[in-house]
């Protein structure tokens, strides 16, 4: 690819992703009329679910048959989240979770 | 003393300058070693503002020139985010020049943390929203610029420090678990994200699984509305 082939890829990317984010905005929220209930409904329902679809996404190459069996990701995800259960601290929930991680990765053994 | 909306969000925004630091500066470092010049990741990373159709588009610019397949591919990858402005319909309720903001800013992790954010009463909660947008928006910037521009001088990494993501989007995750009354919408999401991930790969399972929600919420809606 030339120069201005590239950057026309890139434009148009760009383009299209700015494109899935506005188009609900296009086509439910026009000035004036009220959103569709059906798609209100959706967007109180999805949320949740998407939250948990990120949690998986991000362990997506995690290996399950590797010889760590994905224990070490398992095992920082559950300390994450009992930290965060127990003191609700954002910081301390990220801090103990992946370093915990980074010590499981790097341990000898 | 009220807490400004700015000092709001920089805090909320802050898990995410960790996380897009290191996954940017990743970003940076990947283009660099595939030959592209110091320039191209911050670029990509301003214009394009999406990590995975990123990395998507950095291989393909590496063959030949071909305008629909990455149209088509921009729209397949980056679909998830329809759903993310779907569920902000509500939230970002403001018609001024700043909507463009927050709609074009409107990442994984924006839409997280926006989602979940509490705002404190008496701060302008889209004035948070947006700031939230552009901070994140800056951290993104500036670490695939320093990928870019450091490439094989930052070959020493540390390994596991990748995981901040997926801590923050556990705590994101429980944060919405225990405010939400009824948990079928989270738990939906983890069997079916995880079924879907095991039965049709790496490549397509969030589409699926998003669909399988929206056919999941439209069977419960048309079952209310028959009770």
């Amino acid at each position: 690819m030339i120069l201005w082939q590239r950057l026309a890829t890139i434009g148009l990317a760009a383009m299209a992703n700015f494109l899935t984010r506005v188009l609900p905005f296009w086509l439910f929220k026009r000035p004036g009329s009220q959103t569709p209930p059906f798609i209100q409904g959706l967007g109180d329902f999805l949320p949740g679910a998407i939250m948990a679809m990120l949690v998986i996404y991000c362990l997506r190459d995690v290996n399950w048959t590797g010889p760590s069996h994905g224990l070490p990701e398992l095992a920082a995800a559950f300390i994450t989240a009992g930290v965060h259960l127990k003191w609700h601290q954002t910081f301390l929930s990220l801090l103990l979770g992946t370093g915990s991680y980074m010590l499981f990765i790097n341990w000898p053994f | 003393m009220p807490r400004s909306a700015f000092n709001v969000a920089w805090h909320a925004s802050l898990p995410v300058l960790f996380g897009y630091l290191i996954l940017g500066l990743g970003y940076g470092l990947y283009m660099h070693n595939l030959g592209f010049a110091w320039w191209y990741p911050p670029l990509m990373a301003a214009t394009i503002y999406g990590g995975s159709v990123e990395f998507v588009i950095a291989t393909m610019l590496t063959q030949h020139f071909n305008p629909l397949t990455v149209l088509l591919i921009t729209f397949v990858v980056g679909f998830r985010q329809f759903f993310y402005a779907v569920s902000m319909l509500n939230r970002y309720d403001s018609g001024d020049w700043r909507q463009w903001l927050r709609i074009y800013g409107l990442s994984d992790e924006t839409f997280a943390v926006n989602y979940t954010l509490h705002v404190p009463t008496g701060v302008n909660r889209q004035t948070v929203y947006t700031w939230v947008t552009v901070l994140d928006y800056g951290y993104w910037i500036s670490g695939a610029l320093f990928g870019g521009c450091l490439g094989q001088a930052l070959a020493l990494q540390i390994p596991g420090l990748e995981f901040v993501m997926t801590a923050l989007f556990i705590v994101l995750c429980l944060d919405q678990w225990q405010r939400e009354s009824d948990h079928l919408s989270t738990l939906s999401g983890l069997v079916l994200t995880a079924l879907t991930l095991w039965l049709v790969g790496k490549t397509y399972f969030l589409l699926v699984t998003l669909l399988l929600l929206v056919l999941e919420y439209s069977w419960l809606d048309w079952r209310r509305r028959q009770s």
